[in-house]
């Protein structure tokens, strides 16, 4: 993945609007979290292949990470602290988050198609 | 680790999890002629460490871990079994199924033991519910055909609720050919590696931190009584 280039991931958003999409959306801190600080816990969610339909689609960030916001008829999908992009498959917008390891801790996925099992 | 096995079925859930926790062990068997089948659960789709530097996302993980997995059995010269469960998901999944499913591989397979995580001890939801599947389904096992059943634990409080391993194994001797098969695993490797170092009690130095953390496995016999 690369870092994120707004103009280029907003234009990709944009070209979503309007359609049936499907998306991945993604928070972790692992699931070991509690295991090596016994003052953490765990916390993780995800949702996978849920289809959406967006009005309107933003990026906005300071540079470094970046902020994600999709507006549904009915609600919103958000996703904080997006730092990298690609194009998977040559259709998915791939949006991620990573620590100072490299460990993933947010994602943000949208296709047209269904993503893989 | 005296008695001569006739076959051995390692279940845990992910990718590498037969490396870190057990591949000592599975080489000593390997070494002993003694057949050695990997039933693992899930590909680690969820898995957070994507190499390091990154080369994996979400998306394309799976395909990486299923032939990092590949790699690592090949390394240990063990068969290996892909059971299509999905990471994160094992304890949603109805238990009498999943146990029912390793069963299927048990009756086939008529191993001499079973090594699998121990239920509740083992952190991961997966392998705590991977582990009581597979203890099920030895238990579903008419009693004279039951494989013996080793069950590792690994949360921080273990040795305080369920006393001393039953096996404590030294793997010092085949550590070269299990640090192999977690190297296998390119994109957890460094990443899970990388956490030891965060305790303070181990050493800075990579190599020696996993000697001192992964260099004997344990095991506790699971009673069926």
């Amino acid at each position: 993945m690369e870092p994120i280039e707004v103009e280029k991931v907003q234009h990709i958003l944009e070209s979503y609007i309007d359609k049936d999409v499907y998306i991945h959306l993604e928070t972790t801190n692992g699931a070991y979290a509690s295991h090596f600080n016994d003052k953490a816990y765990n916390v993780g969610a995800y949702i996978r292949n849920a289809q959406v339909n967006f009005s309107q689609a933003k990026i906005i960030g300071d540079g470094n990470t970046f902020r994600a916001g999709l507006k549904l008829e009915l609600g919103w999908v958000y996703a904080e602290g997006l730092t990298e992009w690609t194009l998977h498959k040559d259709n998915q917008l791939l949006l991620a988050g990573h620590d100072s390891e490299g460990r993933l801790m947010v994602a943000l996925h949208i296709s047209e198609t269904p993503l893989g099992q | 680790m005296n008695r001569m096995e006739k076959q051995v079925v390692v279940i845990l859930p992910h990718p590498d999890d037969e490396s870190f926790g057990a591949a000592g062990t599975i080489a000593q068997f390997r070494e002993q002629g003694v057949p050695v089948t990997y039933l693992c659960g899930t590909l680690g789709e969820m898995g957070r460490n994507m190499g390091s530097p990154a080369f994996a996302n979400r998306e394309t993980l799976p395909d990486i871990r299923k032939e990092e997995l590949i790699n690592a059995c090949s390394k240990l010269d063990i068969d290996l079994r892909m059971l299509g469960y999905r990471d994160k998901t094992v304890e949603f999944e109805d238990k009498q199924e999943v146990a029912k499913d390793l069963k299927h591989h048990l009756d086939e397979l008529e191993p001499s033991l079973v090594i699998t995580h121990y239920p509740e001890y083992a952190v991961h939801p997966d392998h705590n519910a991977m582990g009581a599947a597979a203890v099920e389904a030895v238990r579903l096992m008419a009693p004279e055909k039951r494989p013996v059943v080793w069950a590792q634990a690994i949360s921080n409080n273990y040795t305080a609720e369920l006393g001393q391993p039953d096996i404590v194994n030294d793997v010092t001797p085949t550590f070269d050919r299990k640090m192999e098969a977690i190297m296998a695993h390119e994109s957890q490797a460094s990443g899970i590696l990388g956490q030891f170092r965060e305790s303070p009690a181990l050493s800075d130095d990579l190599q020696e931190a996993a000697k001192q953390q992964l260099g004997v496995e344990r095991f506790y016999v699971w009673n069926f009584k």
